[in-house]
C-alpha cells in the first residue's frame, strides 16, 4: 500500500507524551485496531513510521500528521474510527489519505498560546511585538547563540485570551516558546503567569493548508 | 487538571508519569460508586506499573460493583519539592483526584527500602502516618506484598496486612469494610472483625513485650485476634484472574511489554532464598492457557513484547511448547518473546538458542557460590559441569558475554569458597577460549556479587550477616585474585545490604527508625543515589537502637521472631532442619523429585505432604 497519513490531534492529558513516547504508543495503537504496520526489512526490522515536526512536551495540536505503511489492505475512510476505538485519552485520529508531498515543504504553522494575564497588557504586548526586530538567546547545538525571531513571525495578534500567530516551522523553525521568553527577557514586566500552546493548522510556503 | 497541576508538569522530568489518562485505564462514574481505593506504590511510576501484582490486583479489585480502585504512585524528588511548594496533594492517576478522598489507602510493598516512600506518601496525601493517630474509620490504611511477611517494622503505620496472595483476600477486607462504612462502625470494631478474615494481621492487636537483651519475650494477641495468620493463596491458579487487558503506559516503564505468570511458588527449595519457600505450594498455568492469556493480551495492548515471569521458569513443565506456542503466533507479527534468566542447563540452552534468534542479549547464571561445597550448604542444584556445559553450548551458539551472579557472606562461607568464584570464572573464560566461534570481539565475562542478607520464612532467617568490613574484606580477596581483562567484576556495596537485613528481620520498634530516616529526607531509597547509610546510622542512634543486633546477630533456636504470628506455610520445624542440613552440607531434592513434607500442602488439600 502507498504511504499514507495520518492527521491527528493531541490534547488534555495526552500533551505530556514525549515524542518518542508518543511513537511507540501510536505503533500499539495500530496493532490493537488490527491494523499491520509496514516494517522495514534487515536485522532489526521496525515499524516504518514517521512523525512531522515533533511537538515539543506541553504543547497541544490539532494537527499533527504522521506517515506510515500497513502491511495489508484498509479502506482509509475507516482508519481513523478503527484507531480511535483503542487510543488513550487525548489522541484522536482525525483523517487518513493518501500522502503526496514531503514534509519537508511545510512552512508555516498556525499556533494560538492561551495566556494568563489582564487584558490591559494586551495592546503592550501587541506592541512589543510590533518591534522591527526582536532578539533573543537560543539554544542551538554550538551554545547559545542571539537571533532575532522576527522575520519567522509572519502574523501574531492578541485577543481576550491570548495571541494568535502565524510562525515559521521549518527554515527557520520557531518554538513558539520563545515567543514568551522574547517577553520575558525583553519586557519581563508584561510576562503571562502561565502559557498554553496549541497547533492549530500547518500550511505551506503560499500559505496553502498542508495536507 | 488544575492550572497549578499543569504548571508544575513543565518543570519536572518526565511528566506523562503524573498524569494517567492511559490506554486500558479503568475509569468509573463517581455516582455508582460507593467505595473508593487509592492502590499505592511506593517507588515510581515506572516501577510500579511494570508490577505484575499490581495488574493484577488493579482488575481483581475494579471487577466488584461500586468499588473503583486507583492507582497512584510515588513522585519523584523534583515532583515532591514542587507539590510541596504549590501545596498540591497525591492524586489518584485516574480521577486526579486527591488521595485523602478515598475510603481506602493501599500499599503494594515488594522491597524494604521503600518504607521511607510510604510514610511520604501518607503525608503528602496529608494523612497521618501513623495508625494510632488515625482514630476514624475513614481511610483505612492497609498493605500488602511480599515483605509484609515481616509486617512488623511497619506495625505503628498500617491498619492492617494482608498476608499472602491478594486474589481473594482483598476483596473480603473491602466487602467488609465497605459494610463497616454503610453501618458506621467504629475503626476499632472493624479492625476487630477483619482480623477474622483468613490472612488478615491487625498489628494493634498484638502486643508485643521484650526482654532485657533486647530479643522479644512475648508477641500475645488480643480481643480475639487470632493466634497464627495464615497467608492466603489462590488454589485454582489456572482458572484464578489474570490481567490480560492491563493499562498500557504512554511513556516507557521498566518492564514495558505482556508479562505472563508461569506459576507460583517454586520447586528448589533454595535456602538462602525467601521466595523459594513462602510462596508455597507450587500451582501451574496450563501451556494452553497461558498460551491464550498471552496472544489476548498482546491483543488488548498491542505490546510487541512478552515475556514470562515465575521464580524459576526453566521448572516450567510445558516450556518448550509454551514457547513454539507463543512464537507461532508472535513471529509473523513481529513480536520478541524474551526470556528471564534460566537455568544453567542444557534444555534451557536449548530454548535460549530457539527464542533469541537474532538478538544475542546477555546471558545469565547465578551459580550463587564459588564451590560445590558450598553451593550443597545453599541447596543450589547447580553444578560446575552444568554451567561450563552451558556455556560452551553459548559460546559454540555464538554469545560471547555471560554475567554470573554470587552472593558473598552465605553462611558456612571460608576463604575457599570465595576463591572458588575466581576459579569458576577463569573456567568460563577457558571454556570461550575454547569454544568461542567468534574470538574476534572478546570475551565479556561478568562476575557481581552481593551481601547477603537473611531472609525471614527462609531457613537462614536464624543467621547473622557478615559485617560490612567483612564483606569488603572478602570483596578485596575476590578482586585481587580474578584479574583478566576479560573479566569484569562488580561488588554490590554492603551498605544497602546492611540496612535489608535490619529491615527484613526488625520488629515494631523499627518503625520509629523508619520516621527518623523519613523526617531525615530519606526517599527513594532502592535508588543508590538516594541512599544515605549514615542517615540510617543516626537515626538508630537517635531511636537507641543497634542495627547489628538486627543484622549481625545469630538468632537462637527459641528465640521469637517479630514474624512468629505469621505463618506462610512452611512449618518453622522445616526451615530448621533446612538448616542443619545446610551445615553438613547436604542437598535436599527438590519437589518435583520428593516431597519433604514442608508443610506448605495444608494450605491447598490439607496434611503435610504433597502428592
Amino acid at each position: 500500500m502507498d504511504k499514507l497519513r495520518l492527521k491527528f490531534s493531541k490534547t488534555g492529558r495526552a500533551v505530556y507524551i514525549s515524542h518518542l513516547d508518543l511513537m511507540r504508543t501510536v505503533q500499539r495503537a495500530f496493532f490493537r485496531a488490527e491494523l499491520p504496520l509496514k516494517y522495514s526489512e534487515g536485522f532489526n526490522p521496525h515499524p516504518l513510521i514517521s512523525i512531522a515536526l515533533p511537538l515539543p512536551v506541553g504543547t497541544a495540536s490539532l494537527c499533527e500528521l504522521m506517515d506510515f505503511r500497513l502491511a495489508g489492505e484498509a479502506e482509509l475512510s475507516e482508519i481513523p474510527a478503527r484507531l480511535n476505538a483503542v487510543m488513550p485519552e487525548g489522541i484522536e485520529a482525525l483523517e487518513v489519505y493518501c500522502a503526496e508531498r514531503k514534509f519537508g515543504e511545510i512552512k508555516w504553522l498556525r499556533v494560538k498560546g492561551e495566556f494568563e494575564y489582564d487584558g490591559h497588557r494586551r495592546r503592550e504586548l501587541e506592541r512589543f511585538f510590533a518591534a522591527e526586530s526582536i532578539v533573543v538567546p537560543k539554544r542551538t547545538k554550538k551554545g547559545i547563540s542571539e537571533i532575532d525571531i522576527k522575520p519567522a513571525i509572519r502574523s501574531l495578534s492578541f485577543n481576550d485570551s491570548g495571541l494568535e500567530a502565524v510562525v515559521s516551522v521549518q527554515e527557520p523553525s520557531l518554538n513558539p516558546e520563545l515567543l514568551v521568553q522574547a517577553i520575558e527577557r525583553l519586557a519581563p514586566e508584561l510576562a503571562p503567569d502561565f502559557v498554553s500552546f496549541t497547533r492549530l493548522e500547518v500550511y505551506d510556503e503560499n500559505m496553502e493548508i498542508f495536507r | 487538571m488544575n492550572r497549578k497541576l499543569e504548571k508544575i508538569l513543565r518543570r519536572v522530568q518526565k511528566p506523562a508519569r503524573y498524569t494517567g489518562g492511559e490506554y486500558n485505564q479503568i475509569i468509573k462514574d463517581k455516582s455508582e460508586v460507593d467505595l473508593r481505593m487509592a492502590f499505592c506504590f511506593p517507588d515510581t511510576y515506572e516501577i510500579g506499573m511494570s508490577n505484575l501484582g499490581m495488574r493484577i490486583l488493579y482488575g481483581v479489585i475494579n471487577e466488584m460493583p461500586g468499588v473503583w480502585c486507583e492507582r497512584v504512585v510515588a513522585p519523584w524528588m523534583d515532583m515532591e519539592e514542587e507539590m510541596r511548594r504549590e501545596g498540591i496533594p497525591l492524586w489518584a492517576l485516574e480521577s486526579g483526584d486527591p488521595v485523602s478522598e478515598f475510603d481506602v489507602v493501599a500499599f503494594s510493598l515488594g522491597y524494604e527500602m521503600a518504607y521511607t516512600n510510604v510514610l511520604n506518601m501518607l503525608d503528602l496525601a496529608g494523612i497521618p502516618l501513623r495508625s494510632a493517630d488515625r482514630p476514624g474509620l475513614v481511610p483505612l490504611v492497609f498493605a500488602g506484598g511480599t515483605i509484609c511477611c515481616n509486617p512488623e517494622p511497619l506495625a505503628d503505620f498500617i491498619d492492617l496486612f494482608v498476608i499472602g496472595e491478594g486474589e481473594d483476600m482483598d476483596r473480603e477486607v473491602l466487602e467488609l469494610f465497605r459494610q463497616a462504612k454503610k453501618e458506621g462502625w467504629s475503626k476499632k470494631e472493624f479492625l476487630r472483625r477483619a482480623a477474622r478474615i483468613g490472612g488478615v494481621y491487625v498489628p494493634s492487636l498484638y502486643e508485643v513485650s521484650y526482654n532485657d537483651d533486647g530479643t522479644i519475650a512475648a508477641i500475645e494477641p488480643k480481643d480475639g485476634a487470632p493466634e497464627v495468620v495464615t497467608k492466603r493463596i489462590v488454589e485454582d491458579f489456572e482458572n484464578s484472574y489474570f490481567p490480560t487487558r492491563p493499562v498500557v503506559p504512554s511513556t516507557e516503564i521498566v518492564h514495558d511489554r505482556v508479562t505472563l505468570e508461569l506459576f507460583r511458588g517454586c520447586i528448589r527449595g533454595c535456602r538462602f532464598c525467601q521466595a523459594g519457600f513462602a510462596y508455597r505450594p507450587v500451582r501451574v498455568r496450563s501451556v494452553e492457557k497461558l498460551v491464550q492469556q498471552g496472544i489476548e493480551s498482546l491483543k488488548n495492548t498491542g505490546y510487541q513484547e512478552i515475556s514470562l515471569a515465575s521464580l524459576s521458569s526453566s521448572d516450567y513443565p510445558g516450556l518448550s511448547r509454551l514457547c513454539d506456542g507463543l512464537l507461532d503466533w508472535c513471529e509473523p507479527r513481529n513480536i520478541n518473546l524474551s526470556l528471564p534468566s534460566l537455568r544453567a542447563d542444557n534444555f534451557s540452552m536449548d530454548i535460549m538458542k530457539r527464542v533469541q534468534k537474532v538478538r544475542k542479549a546477555g546471558l545469565t547464571f547465578a551459580p550463587e557460590a564459588g564451590t560445590q561445597r558450598l553451593r550443597d550448604a545453599i541447596n543450589k542444584n547447580v553444578t560446575e559441569e552444568e554451567l561450563l556445559e552451558s556455556c560452551r553450548v553459548a559460546f559454540e551458539g555464538g554469545w560471547n558475554g555471560v554475567k554470573l551472579y554470587f552472593m558473598l557472606g552465605l553462611p558456612t562461607e571460608t576463604d575457599e569458597d570465595v576463591l572458588g568464584i575466581a576459579g569458576l570464572a577463569f573456567k568460563v573464560l577457558e571454556t570461550w577460549k575454547k569454544h568461542a566461534i567468534n574470538r574476534g570481539r572478546g570475551a565479556r565475562i561478568t562476575v557481581s556479587t552481593s551481601c547477603f542478607v537473611p531472609k525471614p520464612h527462609s531457613p537462614f532467617q536464624w543467621e547473622a550477616q557478615v559485617t560490612m568490613d567483612e564483606y569488603r574484606r572478602r570483596v578485596k580477596l575476590l578482586a585481587d585474585n580474578m584479574k583478566s581483562r576479560a573479566i569484569n567484576y562488580n561488588w554490590h556495596d554492603p551498605e544497602t545490604s546492611l540496612i535489608e537485613a535490619v529491615l527484613s528481620r526488625g520488629d515494631r520498634r523499627l518503625g520509629a527508625v523508619i520516621e527518623h530516616v523519613w523526617r531525615n529526607g530519606g526517599r527513594m531509597e532502592a535508588w543508590s543515589e538516594n541512599f544515605s547509610l549514615q542517615r540510617w546510622l543516626d537515626a538508630f542512634k537517635a531511636c537507641g537502637l543497634d542495627p547489628a543486633f538486627y543484622a549481625n546477630r545469630e538468632r537462637g533456636r527459641d528465640e521469637i521472631m517479630p514474624w512468629q504470628r505469621i505463618n506462610m506455610g512452611v512449618r518453622p520445624e522445616h526451615l530448621w532442619r533446612e538448616r542443619e542440613r545446610a551445615y553438613s552440607f547436604t542437598l535436599t531434592p527438590d519437589c518435583s523429585v520428593r516431597c519433604t513434607g514442608c508443610g506448605a500442602s495444608a494450605l491447598t488439600k490439607g496434611g503435610l505432604y504433597c502428592g
